[in-house]
């Protein structure tokens, strides 16, 4: 029994003496090798550019692939990437860039164009379901191959002139088209890799193991440790290579908040993903330095279902839209740094201030709310209001329940369902009120205004205007920016005098940064290109 | 003996074969599926997805084809969320880290709860029941939640003597051990003490001490064997716990386990994943239940293998 003890008690210490060996961080040991270590969300899918859609794979992406152009690091606007310049026709319908004969897959292949036609066959390939294969609809003929109607890919607008100018042929002029080009779905992907391990036309296969992967960005695959890290390095064959300054960087798949949080506190991490709400006040009061509150192009919103009465009359959508003290509930019970959304459009994506606002208070929402037959909310139905299972949304469905009874004496229940159940009956109409969330994928106005097109797949309202899709199609084909500009302030105009939805605030991305962090900016996407950012100690330390 | 598990194991067949029937159709019909997404996707990229998937079929083609892949290869299918791994792999990986780090637990919950529980059964009401008593009470209170923070609060945040999550070298396993395990060790103390009460105010070990034996052979030798009796019941249950449980200890301390997979495929409907995890948790479960009623006929001669 004594015998026991002891053991036990010298195993107890040995533990703790080799636990305090003089422990390095990982931020300190970081620092020094140059190796970033960030908090990156969820295990990634796949790192297939082509297949996956998430944002952490697209972190990850980021380092391992290039497209034509590469956002810029501070506002993201498109610079030389693969391609190291290139025309635009006058009509805005041509494109022809010149590839940079630098450009080197990590295996030394070059980057040709041919590898960007056959890239964009292959996102476009029934088969293989590429989910955001719609980027590419914008070329002539891409859409009608992709949903199979077209099969020789010859008659799609794309070019390989000879190795070193690639040319693409929009349907229309598409001003925003190079920002698309910054998305990985218009990221080229190896060919002889890909075929090697299954096919073009293949998902899910062996080609982006480690062992096997071949890409053109700054930064090689080095290991993929399953729900664990990530590990890139930097790549001797990138073109830009002097530009890189890291050495690696460990994506770390991490999904609880108050975890990544504790891993930062202890130095495990340069920066995390997310922080947790109750945390940005203790980090405001006492380090602001590592508390970071980006812009985010994303706009929290309600959907309304406009096919049931009473919310089918626009007079009550509107008095409650007005009915919702949004100040109050950015600044009381948000409190991360988020704006009031008084347009659906946020304001400033790519120069576009939305001219249509909501304006009016719970008065003018009283006064909306009797002239559609309910004075003083008398007869009016109890609403109910969904959002998917969570804390933050419930807070803020309570809130609003509680500005709605208030302002407007109406009732809401609230109705919680877990995530795809959510998802599920937004997608059926099978809700009254709805919490949604929209985060652009490149920035521009057109990303927030095409989804209430009449029958879009994520209109989901019920909500339909033929003025409102003719403008549509009318921005798409207006090559001058300013004119089409013009276009969508009247459908913003449109969209803010109907409200199938309510605009509530625009995102905000808060997270912790270490201070040795540098050349790591606020980007409106949470965009922040690899190449450009080194570590260094800081000198105040 | 021999004629006794064959039985137990032909009984457990059917179990598991109406187990996997009911959760391959239960989860078909749950709302939203493993494509449903927040930016939805068009129906043609559907239809290709589903196609890809074999989900095109009848969905009792796709059960008999499900079972046919399972019964005759041993194949769980392709995982839908991380589409380039097989459940078999991501199994595969994922189990031995469980595996290891309910050993390690395991290791933790019987080391203190057997030290804490015969401390506490020596001297009853006396500090040296007292003391062990609180702790274990305070133990069996204390969620996994709660103990693993404060854990990493004072040993990775204060004193820096550990990571604060990961699964990176063997000094990683100790938090997670110690949390995971700690709490088991609760529960095995009060277990614990209560059989050793109970077999120490017995005429054999009056006898045996009448005889001049040793306080320590009259713990050891005498009433251990009849005094875990209890824990070995409720060791079954809990090491299936251990291994499948550890939910939360796996997102607390970042372990890449299978207890997280068995959690988060159900929310991202990876059918096929789900399937998979459920039916080794059924097995194991089988498994341990079938192991502890071994273990309790060779402790208690009153038992008989029937």
């Amino acid at each position: 029994m004594r015998f026991l003890y002891s053991l036990s008690i010298i195993l107890f210490f040995s533990v703790f003496i080799t636990g305090c060996k003089n422990r390095t961080t990982n931020v300190e040991a970081g620092i020094r090798d140059q190796i970033l270590h960030l908090g990156n969300g969820t295990e990634p899918q796949d790192l297939d550019p082509h297949t996956v859609t998430g944002v952490p794979e697209h972190h990850i992406l980021m380092a391992l692939f290039e497209g034509l152009v590469t956002p810029d690091p501070v506002d993201l606007h498109p610079v030389p990437g693969v391609a190291k310049n290139w025309d635009i026709s006058e009509d805005g319908l041509l494109y022809t860039f010149h590839l940079n004969k630098n450009a080197k897959w990590s295996n030394g292949d070059p980057v040709t164009a041919e590898d960007f036609r056959l890239s964009y066959k292959r996102m476009l390939t029934p088969s293989l379901a590429s989910e955001y294969a719609y980027m590419l609809h914008y070329v002539v003929g891409a859409k009608e191959y992709n949903l199979g109607e077209l099969t020789d890919f010859n008659q799609v607008g794309f070019r390989a002139i000879d190795p070193h100018t690639f040319q693409v042929t929009l349907k229309q002029p598409t001003p925003f088209f190079l920002n698309l080009l910054v998305h990985p779905s218009w990221w080229p992907v190896h060919i002889p890799t890909v075929e090697k391990f299954g096919g073009l036309e293949r998902k899910g296969t062996q080609w982006t193991r480690p062992e096997n992967l071949v890409g053109n960005g700054p930064f090689t695959l080095k290991e993929w440790k399953f729900s664990q890290k990530i590990i890139v390095e930097k790549s001797p064959t990138y073109w830009d290579r002097d530009q890189v300054k890291l050495h690696q960087i460990h994506f770390y798949p991490i999904e609880s908040q108050e975890t990544e949080e504790r891993m930062f506190r202890s130095g495990q991490l340069h920066k995390t993903n997310e922080i947790p709400l109750s945390k940005i006040d203790v980090y405001r009061r006492d380090h602001p330095e590592l508390l970071h509150i980006d812009p985010y192009l994303g706009i929290y919103f309600y959907r309304i279902n406009t096919t049931i009465p009473p919310l089918d009359k626009p007079k009550v959508r509107r008095a409650l839209a007005l009915a919702i003290d949004r100040d109050s509930l950015v600044t009381n019970v948000l409190k991360g740094g988020q704006q009031s959304a008084l347009s659906f459009t946020p304001p400033n994506t790519a120069g576009y201030i939305p001219k249509a606002q909501l304006k009016g208070g719970s008065d003018e929402a009283r006064k909306l709310l009797a002239e559609a037959g309910y004075p003083n909310g008398e007869g009016f139905p109890t609403v109910e209001l969904l959002y998917n299972t969570s804390e933050s949304h419930k807070i803020i469905a309570e809130v609003i329940q509680e500005m709605w009874s208030t302002n407007l004496n109406i009732q809401a229940e609230l109705v919680n369902q877990e995530w795809k159940v959510y998802l599920d009956s937004q997608d059926t109409l099978s809700f009254q009120i709805c919490r949604a969330g929209w985060i652009a994928d490149y920035v521009d106005p057109h990303v927030f205004l095409e989804i209430f097109v009449t029958d879009g797949g994520n209109n989901d309202t019920g909500w339909s205007n033929q003025e409102y899709d003719s403008l549509l199609e009318e921005a798409l084909a207006q090559s001058d920016q300013a004119k089409r500009y013009e276009v969508y302030q009247r459908m913003e105009k449109i969209l803010m005098d109907e409200l199938p939805i309510i605009p509530i605030y625009v995102y905000t991305r808060p997270y912790l940064l270490h201070p040795s962090v540098k050349g790591h900016y606020p980007t409106k996407l949470d965009n922040h290109p690899y190449k450009y950012i080194y570590l260094e100690a800081d000198s105040s330390e | 003996m021999i004629r006794y598990i064959t039985g137990r194991i032909f009984q457990a067949i059917p179990v598991l074969l109406i187990l996997i029937t009911v959760t391959f159709f239960m989860l078909r019909f749950v709302p939203g599926g493993p494509f449903t997404a927040e930016k939805a996707i068009t129906p043609e990229v559907l239809r290709n997805l589903e196609a890809h998937y074999g989900m095109d079929k009848p969905l009792l083609n796709q059960y008999l084809s499900y079972m046919g892949n399972l019964l005759f290869h041993g194949d769980f299918g392709p995982s839908f969320k991380y589409s380039n791994r097989t459940v078999n792999e991501i199994i595969a990986q994922k189990l031995p880290v469980s595996l290891e780090l309910g050993a390690w637990s395991l290791a933790v919950a019987l080391f203190l709860g057997l030290s804490l529980g015969i401390l506490a059964s020596l001297k009853p009401n006396s500090w040296l029941d007292y003391i062990p008593s609180t702790i274990s009470m305070v133990g069996i209170c204390l969620p996994t939640f709660v103990l693993g923070p404060l854990l990493v609060l004072f040993c990775s945040i204060k004193m820096g003597w550990f990571n604060a999550s990961g699964w990176f070298d063997p000094i990683d396993r100790v938090l997670p051990a110690l949390t995971l395990g700690g709490y088991y060790a609760a529960y095995i103390a009060r277990l614990t003490r209560g059989g050793m009460r109970e077999v120490l105010s017995q005429d054999f070990i009056r006898t045996a001490r009448a005889k001049g034996a040793s306080e320590t052979r009259v713990i050891l030798k005498h009433s251990l064997k009849g005094g875990l009796l209890p824990v070995v019941s409720f060791l079954g249950p809990a090491v299936a716990g251990i291994i499948s449980g550890s939910f939360v200890i796996e997102t607390i301390f970042q372990v890449p386990g299978l207890g997280r997979e068995f959690v988060n495929s159900a929310f991202n409907r990876d059918y096929t994943l789900v399937l998979g995890t459920v039916i080794l948790y059924a097995t194991l479960i089988i498994v341990f239940n079938l192991l502890v009623d071994i273990v309790q006929v060779w402790l208690n001669p009153k038992l008989k293998f029937e």
